[in-house]
This record gives structure tokens, sequence and C-alpha cells, in this order.
């Protein structure tokens, strides 16, 4: 027996036209977290893929405890103990958690189905690694966290050596992704091997052994967590040195832009108010960050200033002007740009071409609509190509490109592009850099810094408390969909803003 | 009252068998709206095989025109399947062609086959007086038991039971809902839905012999089966996908269309001032009503209808 669980020996895997893999090595010992870092499209997705059986690469060989093996499909990969928790989780909505961790392994009796020796068996390992599951629960009804953890018991009923984690804290919230770096420790200090696909570096160093980091498709380095910084890291992944810090001059507020007065939005899931009495301003060379725990009303929020939803109460106006009432394009053209939640659902049509994705809130201007109302071709692909450029928005196929083949990194900055190119009084950002990883999150920050020093007025709505503290000039806490607190940055802890974003304190606005 | 608690069972038996099949295409993930041509098809089936085996004993002649409509059904429904699982064609448009297929198709074979025997028969008809005496079980006075209505109620528990207590069950739906999580755990995605798409041949090609042996004893299959399939459809949706609820509403459906049968047996109903094609009409417009105020909040499985493909993200 080897030192090493899996060993991947210099995979090369082409596609079309470009190189994904190339005489990439990475070596997985037993018993340890080993950290796959690189940025979107840095080729860990393929590489993930090779190994579960999904691509066949065309140079390279996979060692199991030291035997060469062949991975025809992800069978062949579940033969060899090899599971993986997807980043978008498969399982069965309607089926409980007890059908999905069985299915594929049901175990029968006369044909019937016996699900005693399997609940037992998940209650088991339920108990020892301490993911906690309502094994009769319907996935549906239950939380993310607790999705996660039928998906982890999944592999573990599978009796998996080798467990994937493709991005596992993304979906997460920060208890829960404490609570997921415990599990991890625990399943390693039993044994298991785990791979662990991050470009979050707090989390990379807090609980990864080792760390192997890829750059455009290209083996960078594997290194011992142990003896490296985040600072080393983000080098090595990006290729050259990224500023943690957010660099920026003073704030210059000026004329009022969005003046928000008693709104409030009602809920679809309860009966009480989603925001329930909001009022605030936010100037023209400002940014202002809504903060909070996910579900305290901020999307509603953001629903109601973009017209998604409707006001129950309160009003809106945007340059002095009453938009209350008006619809979500007339919002647009009057000068309000929103960068979405919810990219897929609000932002992009995926499998529109990447060009008319970025005309998408414009098409009907003269520029690119003649008198005939025909749209001319010719000026909307210039115009893509001119903001696929400046933002440097990566995909295969440039403005052609359908969007859902695109990375999510790559898929936001389409998004910012055509927000920011718009020219809007008003930007509002949410979770801009939700699932993106540290160059682009470095890029979004300086975009949205320089809008504001451009004079443009900026309401940013993040969870991340990092974010939260650096990025703006000003910081509302939503709590339960009320505002609860107003600070600047520099007056402010951490520790101080989750007691007001947990409920603990609150304080009347000034 | 006891014709119209027949009726009510026989074509209640009917909707049934035909929405169990589609049940289980549509767990697996295909939308099977040539439910309706493949009754066609399996009556066709099972009318050929009464017609040219006449002398068979009584319970030999259900074997064989079940056996009979079944193949024909399954047979029938492979377009289908291969349409929607190999070319990934748009299921919707595939089962609307099988259905206008179906009826013109039987219509033209039973024409050829009349004329073939004594060319100055033109008719697209299949006669079965004495064949059909086989499916009667027992009488009771004016009510007479039919094998299939046994059948039915055999088939709806063997349903039950294979879609909520076995391997194959769990996998099928599971194919239908969220196809990539199947794929993941080893479910080969394409042949769990051949095996749905099959299963739903079968049940709609029994449905298509049960329909036309239900009231008359010949059949004119220019007529194809005025839309029972499309009625079993709202049947399956009004039971939200489940065997048991599909039953009760198979069973309700099922006593509206007895009406048009029988309700000059009853006075209160013949002396009211109402044309008799009304009752005719009733089922289908008990469909469009229920499914214009249940159809909103029924769950249909969530993968279904789109083609499966091992590459798309």
């Amino acid at each position: 027996m080897g030192e090493f669980a899996i060993e991947m020996l210099h995979i090369t895997k082409r596609f079309a036209g470009i190189v994904a893999n190339d005489d990439i090595t990475l070596q997985l010992k037993k018993g340890e977290i080993h950290a796959l870092l690189g940025e979107n499209g840095a080729g860990k997705s393929t590489l993930m893929s090779v190994l579960f059986g999904l691509y066949q690469p065309e140079e390279g060989k996979i060692y199991k405890d030291g035997k060469e093996v062949e991975i025809r499909n992800p069978n062949d990969a579940n033969d060899l103990g090899i599971g993986m928790v997807h980043q978008h989780f498969k399982l069965v909505e309607c089926f409980s958690v007890l059908d999905n961790i069985i299915l594929g392994m049901e175990t029968t009796k006369g044909g019937l189905l016996k699900k005693d020796d399997a609940r037992k068996k998940v209650m088991e390992l339920s108990k020892r690694y301490h993911l906690q599951v309502e094994p009769d629960a319907l996935i549906e009804d239950i939380t993310v966290g607790m999705q996660q953890r039928t998906e982890i018991l999944k592999m573990l009923y599978r009796d998996n050596e080798i467990l994937i984690f493709d991005e596992p804290t993304a979906v997460l919230a920060v208890q829960e992704i404490a609570e997921l770096m415990q599990i991890m420790k625990g399943l390693a200090a039993e044994g298991k091997s785990i791979l662990f696909i991050s470009h979050k570096l707090n989390e990379i160093m807090e609980v990864a052994d080792r760390c192997t980091i890829l750059r455009k498709g290209k083996y960078v380095g594997t290194v011992d967590i142990k003896d490296t910084t985040p600072e080393k890291l983000s080098a090595m992944m990006v290729g050259r040195d990224v500023s943690f810090k957010v660099n920026k001059k003073p704030a210059k507020p000026g004329r009022v832009v969005l003046d928000v007065s008693h709104m409030s939005v009602a809920s679809n899931r309860h009966k009480k108010d989603a925001v329930h009495d909001v009022s605030f301003q936010v100037k023209s060379g400002e940014i202002v960050c809504v903060a909070g725990i996910d579900g305290n009303g901020q999307t509603e929020l953001i629903y109601g200033l973009s017209g998604l939803e409707p006001l129950s109460n309160g009003t809106i106006s945007l340059n002095g002007q009453d938009v209350t009432r008006e619809s979500i394009r007339r919002r647009s053209i009057l000068g309000t740009s929103h960068i979405p939640e919810d990219r897929h659902k609000h932002g992009l049509v995926l499998d529109y071409s990447l060009e008319n994705n970025i005309v998408l809130e414009r098409y009907f201007e003269p520029e690119f609509t003649d008198q005939f109302g025909l749209l001319k071709r010719k000026e909307i692909r210039e115009y893509a190509q001119r903001l696929i450029e400046e933002y440097d928005v990566r995909s295969g196929q440039g403005a052609i490109s359908v969007t859902r083949s695109m990375s999510g990194g790559n898929q936001q900055k389409a998004i910012i592009a055509r927000e920011i190119d718009k020219n809007p009084d008003l930007l509002i950002a949410v979770q801009p850099t939700r699932g993106v990883d540290v160059g682009a999150i470095e890029f979004i920050h300086k975009q949205l810094i320089a809008q504001r020093d451009a004079g443009k007025a900026v309401l940013l709505v993040s969870l991340e408390l990092d974010e939260v503290m650096d990025v703006p000039d000003r910081i509302l806490v939503m709590y339960e969909g009320e505002l609860v607190g107003e600070f600047k940055p520099e007056e402010i802890t951490i520790e101080e803003l989750g007691l007001y974003m947990t409920g603990a304190k609150r304080r009347e606005q000034t | 009252m006891a014709l119209l608690l027949q009726y009510t069972l026989i074509y209640a038996s009917v909707l049934l068998l035909v929405a169990l099949g589609g049940c289980f295409s549509e767990h697996s993930g295909v939308i099977n709206l040539g439910l309706e041509g493949i009754m066609v098809m399996g009556a066709l089936g099972g009318a050929l095989v009464m017609k040219s085996m006449a002398d068979l004993p009584a319970l030999l002649m259900i074997v064989a025109v079940v056996f009979g409509s079944v193949l024909f059904g399954v047979v029938y429904s492979l377009l289908l399947a291969v349409a929607a699982i190999h070319l990934k064609a748009d299921q919707t448009l595939v089962g609307t062609a099988m259905n206008l297929l179906g009826t013109a198709a039987a219509t033209v074979f039973v024409k050829a086959l009349n004329m073939a025997e004594d060319a100055s028969n033109v008719s697209s008809s299949i006669q079965y007086i004495e064949q059909k005496k086989a499916f009667s079980l027992l009488k009771i006075g004016n009510f007479e038991l039919s094998w299939f209505m046994v059948l039915a109620v055999a088939l709806l528990v063997i349903s039950h039971v294979v879609l909520y207590h076995t391997k194959f069950g769990l996998r099928l739906m599971a194919c239908g809902e969220h196809p990539q999580a199947a794929d993941s755990v080893g479910i080969n995605v394409y042949k769990m839905r051949y095996a749905g798409v099959l299963i739903s041949g079968m049940l709609g090609g029994i449905g298509g012999i049960v329909y036309i042996t239900a009231g008359v004893s010949e059949w004119k299959f220019e007529n194809g089966v005025a839309g029972f399939g499309f009625l079993a459809l709202a049947v399956m949706i009004f039971g939200q996908w489940k065997p048991g609820l599909i039953a009760m509403a198979a069973v309700l459906f099922g006593l509206f269309r007895a009406l048009s049968n029988v309700y000059s047996g009853f006075d209160v109903l013949a002396a009211l001032p109402l044309p008799s094609t009304l009752y005719n009409m009733f089922p289908y417009m008990i469909s469009l009503l229920v499914l214009a105020v249940f159809s909103g909040n029924s769950r249909a499985p969530k993968a279904e209808g789109i083609p499966y493909d091992k590459g798309k993200r």
C-alpha cells in the first residue's frame, strides 16, 4: 500500500480548440484534506470530471492505491470508492432523505424494497460523522445544509473512501460553513481522503492539509498549508499579487439619487411584511451597503426597488421623480441598473448568445433597432465585442457563445458589463461577488468604487462581512424586514455588526 | 341502476388502465400525449385476435386478446420511445402525430382487410359479438362483471406496488424528477425511460380493447377512441400521478361517461328537457372544468418533457 489514495499523473484533456488540462498532476494522500484551488475556468471541474469518469483524458494515468486504473464512467468511479458532492446537488426533491441515499443501491427482499437495514446504516453513519438528518423528511422541505449532509451520507453509504467536494460552501450560510468544516475534519480523521475544490482562501487555510493550484489549465504547484499564507496562495492562483484590502478615497456624497420612504413589501411566504416601513437615501458618489443575514428581507427590498414586486406601502423616488408605480423597463431607462442576486433567474437568458444577453436591456434603442423594428445585428455584435474586451469576459466563442456554457464568474462579468455600461445614476448590486473567484472579486470591487468615484449612487447588498466592512461608505443593517442600524464602516467592528444582524441590538436610524 | 354501475365500472377501468399507462411514462420523464393512438392500436390488436381466432375457449380468448392488445400497444409506443428518448424529439409533437397516425393507420388496415375478404365491403368495422362473451365473468341480474374490471383492479394494485415499493419504481420516478441525479448514482436514464414508455404502451393497449368492447359488439375504427386517451390524461392529472387517486378520478369520469349510455333509464333524467348529446358531452366538459381548476396546483414530475442529455449542465 502506497502513501497515496489517488494519483493523477500528467493528465492532459483537450476540447475543440482549448487545452482544459495541460499536464496536471494531483496526488491525494490517504486521510488528508487536499484543496484544489484555481480561478473560474482554471480546469478544476475538468480535472474532477476526469477523475469521476465523465471525461477521458488524452494523456496521463490515474493510480488508485498504487495500481493503475481506468475510469470510464461514474459507475467505475463509484466502484473504486470515489464519491462526489456536486455543487448543484443531485437530489430528487420529492423523495425522502433516505430514498435519495439508497437510490441506485437499494436493498430488496422478494422484489420489494426493504429499507430497514439501509435506515440503520444511514443512522449509524449520521451519528458517527455528526451528519444530522431527518431520514423521512422530503428534500424539498429541508434546509440546504441538510441537503448537503444528505449528499455526504450518500457517499458514505456507498463506502466511498475518496470524497470530492465541489465548492461545497458556496450555498451555505456562515454557521453551516463552520459545521461543514468540522464534518470534513471528522471524515479525514476517520481515514477518508478528501478533495476540496474551492476558491475561498480562508476556508482552505482553515481546513486543508495541502493545496494544489491550477491556473489556466496548467499545474502551478502543490503546497503544504502550514507553510503558506493566503497572499501566497492567491498570487499562485492568479499569477500576480492580489490586494485584499480595497483601496479607495474618501467618498464625496452629492445630491440624493434614490429616496425610499416608508417602503413595505408583502411577503410571499407569510402574513408579515417581508420589508416593513423602510426609509433611506442613497446619494451620488457613495456606496451604501445593506448588510444582514440571508433571508431578512434584502431580496424583497431589491425586488421592490427594481420593480419585480409591487410595494404594499411607501414611495420610491429616483432623481426626485416618483417611480413607485413605474415598470421595470421605465426604471431602467430612468437610470437604474440592477445586478441581480440570482444571475440565472433574473440576470441572463442562459440559452441566448452572449451578445444577445449583453444587449438585452438596450435592444429597443435606436442604436440597435432600425426604423422598421429590425435588430441591427452588426451594431449589436460590435457593441458586445467592445464590452467583452473592456470587461475581460472570457468564453469559448466570444460574442456568439451560448451563455449557459460560460463559467459563473464570466457570466457575472457579462452582467456587470451590461449594467455599468448603461451609465446609470443608481447601480444596485446584489451579492455581486457570490460564487466568483478572488481575481474577479477584486475586479468587481474596483468597478463598484470606480462607479462611485464617477458620481453614481451605488446600493450594495452583501452577506459577506469582509465585503460589508471594506467596500461601502455607509452600512445599513437589515433584520427581519426592518432597518435596525446605520453605521460608517470605520465606527463599528465586525463583532458589533454581528449583534445587529442577529437582532441582539438595534438602534433607530439617525 | 345496475347498468349504470356496470358502465361506470367498465369505463372507469378503461380510464384507469390508460391513465396508469400515462403515469408510468410521465414518471419516467416522457410525456405521453400519444395514448389516444396507442389505445386505437391496442384495440386493433385485440380485435384482430378476436376476428382471426373466433373459436378459442373463453379463458384462452381473454389471454390471447390481451396479449394482442399489449403487443400492438407496446410496438406502437416504441415510436414515441425512439423519437423522444433517442432522437430527443419534441414529445408533444410526437404524441400528436401518433394520435393522427393511430386512427388513420387502423382504418386503412381494417378496410384493406375487409376488402380482401369481400371486395364490396369497404367498411372499417370489425365484429365480435360471439367472441365478446368470453369477457363476462359473472352476471347478477342486469349487472355483468367483466374480466377486464378484475384485470384493471389487479393492474392498479400492481402499479402501486411497483411504483412505491420496488427498486424499479424508485429509479423510474428519479428519472422523471431529476435524471442527472439518477445518472450520477449509476442508473441508466435512457433504459428507464424506455421502460416507462413501453409500460404505457402496454396499459394503453389493454385500455383500447376494453374500451371498444365496453358497450358495443363491433367497432368502426374510423371513430378512433373518441378522445378517451385525452380523458385518461385528465384523469392522470386529476389523480396527481398517483395510482390510488387516479383510480378515484377514473370512477368519477367513468360515471359521467356511463350516464350518457343509460340516462334514459332514469325517469328523473329522462324527464329533463335535455338533449342526449349533452350527456355525451359531459365527461369532456367535466375534464375541461377539472383541469382548469386543479391543474394549477398539481405537481407533475419535474423533468417530464425534457429530453435527457448527459452532457448538459
